[in-house]
């Protein structure tokens, strides 16, 4: 006999169906049903977070760390409204998240009532899709469709807004979970059209000078194993985005580094003479493409992604294949198979040699110091915590970070093993991201090392979550690159602006944030030089703390910049490489 | 160029605002929108004109399919089909001018739907160049209110457009 439930009941009952760990959310009025449906059940455990969008960061840090859909509760009017930064950041770098807000009672929706806000109208142009609950019954469904959105085809943020009225206890309707769901309008592509995949593995054997450019979609699409597979099989380099670090291993010798406004010089040079490029599960975001106009003028372009609507959207695909980019990758990899098969000389190795001896030589005259000491009295230079972090973390943290120069620092300097382990906000750029990302990991993966790279500008963007951090014992390694500035901000300021620092600076009114995380119940240590900078890295990672939240608090230098940085409106081998020196239409070599 | 996108929607609260905010957020116009329940009453039928070259048109074309409830996409104006619009015009008819108005709508097929001693209210349909060229027509008639239906289009031939 089908059991008779409320809403609220059923809410509660479909989340534990769906296999849901966490729920992270704040009560409210509108949502006081459901809280009371969660008070009496202990197979999903309820997250208290201090603000409603942590909560959604939480959820997406979680969901970008497993592949495993996040889920939110939070209430109506400001509760949903805080939320929206957080479905915002999971739509632009395609996260699967779901919200479920409360909303006023239906008989009270449009008419100015106490914490009303309309929601679904609110989040519309950053979910993949929203519900509104009409009556109790279309629960169970709806939430199994919700999370069939979020987790198929491009992932992305789905809301369930759910009006008090039909989580009534009183009102009970028969629940039965749905196995499956099939919509009419809604049937993501899996499989790549097969004389595509053939059509890429032809060009790619007889390419000369390629690049494989790959982006969030390979993470996403749990795609690195095959990706790592086939570099190496065709001996070619490699780079990836910001959002598809880890795609191949950060320390495999295909590996050119990232690409894009703050790349490498190796990896802009490259892709800017390359013959082919096959782009995968990437989207040619003006941060890597510069001016699309003289983008790669002399590439052929295949471009591998889940969502039709990014193909030929910036840059004309001369080879589009629609498809899971790890099923294409299994399809192109046995097409490759087939190309050597009959065309053993392929690819051309003394032209693939000649244009990896030109890499190497962009690689030697302006690529990245990866072996920074770490002793001295001088003065920390920010890429020196990062260094640090890496040789102390061996490569084994999960790294979240906010954003600013220290995310684009951690970009070039940790070298990811693997995908699913770099978690930033690429897409939004959502500063207050790092400390609930790292918080939504750790609680997916409670024994492992997770470190949250921030700056001191973003971390006081969602510092409250210290809170949080403490009632759950969350032991994350907060590092934060001082630099006493919004230094990203001011590092425009400075290249553009004519130095004129117009509000990011504050450093007379900085917290001591030693102080202020003991005062949260946590540890802190701050470091001026990079000799103690190193040693207070061991200590943190140390096994006397690994049970305690570390704040880092290491000050650096507040006029360093990221280097390289994009000429803006040039192409991709337009660059800044230090304060002085550019590369500008001229080639190096 | 102009185009005719006809888009087979599911007919649920909160479906059109899906498609009117896509075209608003990625900067698409519309030039005319038409909407209503087909024989299917669970689908809605959403004629939409907007200006595009075949690339623009492709985005768009892309992104309404990305919508969840968007079932079909077509493009009507990329091959042969019927297109209508319906108006309602207002004009001032009063003395001479009186029967000018009543042989200009004769000439262009329209009917005089509503009449009173001094105007007359003219229903006319058409592709919406016939409706233009009516309304230039009148001339130096006083024009007091129109008001048009949008464009609704079909394919021609065999052609069905259905979930």
């Amino acid at each position: 006999m089908t059991e008779m439930l409320s809403g609220a009941e059923m809410l509660v009952r479909a989340l534990q169906d769906e296999g849901v760990e966490y729920l992270f959310g704040y009560p409210g009025g509108a949502a006081l049903h459901i809280y009371d449906a969660l008070f009496k059940q202990q197979r999903v455990e309820h997250i208290l977070v201090r603000h409603e969008q942590a909560a959604t960061h939480m959820a997406d840090g979680y969901a970008r760390a497993t592949g495993k859909p996040g889920v939110v509760l939070v209430t109506s009017g400001p509760g949903a409204t805080n939320a929206v930064t957080g479905l915002a950041t999971a739509y632009m770098d395609s996260t699967p998240i779901v919200v479920i807000s409360g909303q006023v009672p239906t008989n009270q929706i449009g008419t100015d009532a106490f914490q009303e806000t309309d929601m679904i109208g609110v989040s519309r142009p950053v979910v993949k899709h929203s519900f509104l609950v009409k009556d109790c019954a279309e629960i169970p469904e709806t939430v199994k469709k919700a999370f069939h959105i979020a987790t198929t085809g491009r992932p992305g943020p789905v809301v369930i807004d759910v009006p008090k009225d039909t989580t009534d206890p009183d009102v009970t309707a028969p629940y039965l979970y749905p196995a499956s769901v099939s919509m009419r309008s809604y049937k993501p592509a899996v499989k790549g059209n097969a004389r595509q995949i053939r059509k890429a593995a032809a060009a790619l054997v007889k390419a000369r000078r390629p690049v494989i450019y790959t982006g969030g979609g390979v993470i996403q699409g749990d795609a690195w194993k095959v990706l790592t597979r086939i570099v190496r099989r065709l001996g070619f380099p490699v780079t990836n985005t910001l959002m598809g670090l880890g795609g191949v291993p950060g320390d495999d010798e295909r590996f050119i580094g990232m690409l894009g406004m703050h790349g490498t010089y190796e990896a802009n040079m490259a892709m800017h003479h390359a013959d082919l490029i096959m782009a995968v599960g990437a989207r040619f975001d003006d941060r890597v493409t510069n001016n699309p106009a003289t983008f790669c003028p002399d590439a052929t372009i295949i471009h591998i992604d889940v969502d039709p609507a990014s193909i030929s959207k910036i840059i004309a695909a001369d080879i589009p294949i629609v498809g899971h980019v790890r099923s294409v990758l299994d399809g192109l990899e046995r097409a490759l198979d087939a190309e050597f098969a009959r065309a053993p000389e392929l690819p051309d190795e003394k032209a693939v040699a000649a244009w990896w001896n030109r890499i190497r030589k962009w690689r030697a005259a302006y690529g990245l110091d990866h072996d920074l000491s770490l002793d001295g009295n001088g003065i920390v230079l920010p890429q020196q915590v990062i260094q640090s972090l890496y040789r102390v973390t061996g490569g084994d943290a999960y790294v979240t970070s906010d954003v600013g120069q220290h995310q684009m620092f951690a970009a070039q300097y940790y070298r990811f093993p693997e995908g699913r382990r770099w978690i930033n906000s690429g897409g939004l750029g959502t500063m207050g991201f790092g400390l609930p990302a790292a918080m939504g990991v750790q609680f997916a993966y409670p024994k492992a090392t997770v470190a949250c790279v921030t700056g001191e500008g973003s971390f006081m963007m969602n510092m409250q979550e210290l809170s949080t951090c403490l009632q759950y014992g969350l032991p994350i390694k907060i590092v934060c690159v001082n630099n006493q500035a919004l230094g990203m901000v001011k590092q425009w300021q400075d290249m553009q602006y004519g130095g004129r620092l117009s509000q990011s600076t504050y450093s007379d009114s900085l917290p001591d944030f030693k102080t202020l995380v003991e005062a949260f119940g946590h540890v802190g240590f701050r470091v001026e030089t990079p000799g103690d900078l190193h040693e207070a890295m061991r200590e943190t990672f140390s096994p006397a703390l690994k049970d305690k939240l570390v704040f880092l608090d290491a000050w650096v230098d507040p006029d360093e910049h990221v280097y390289p940085m994009a000429i803006k409106g040039g192409s991709m081998r337009d660059m800044y490489l230090d304060k002085i020196t550019t590369s500008q239409q001229g080639d190096y070599m | 160029m102009r185009r005719i996108l006809a888009v087979l929607l599911e007919n649920e609260a909160g479906a059109l605002s899906r498609v009117i905010g896509l075209f608003a957020q990625r900067n698409y116009n519309i030039e005319t929108l038409t909407v209503a329940p087909t024989e299917d009453a669970t689908l809605s039928r959403v004629t939409i004109v907007t200006e595009g070259g075949d690339e623009k048109i492709e985005q768009i074309t892309k992104h309404l399919h990305r919508l969840i409830e968007v079932v079909k996409v077509q493009d009507l104006s990329e091959a042969d089909h019927v297109e209508r619009e319906l108006m309602f015009i207002k004009v001032r008819a009063e003395g001479a001018g009186r029967a000018e108005v009543k042989r200009t709508s004769d000439i262009f097929r329209g009917q005089i739907v509503d009449v009173t001693s001094d105007a007359y209210t003219v229903q006319l349909t058409g592709a919406s160049d016939k409706l233009d060229a009516f309304v230039r027509a009148l001339g130096k008639a006083t024009v007091l209110e129109v008001v048009r239906s949008g464009v609704s289009g079909i394919s021609r031939g065999d052609k069905v457009l259905s979930a």
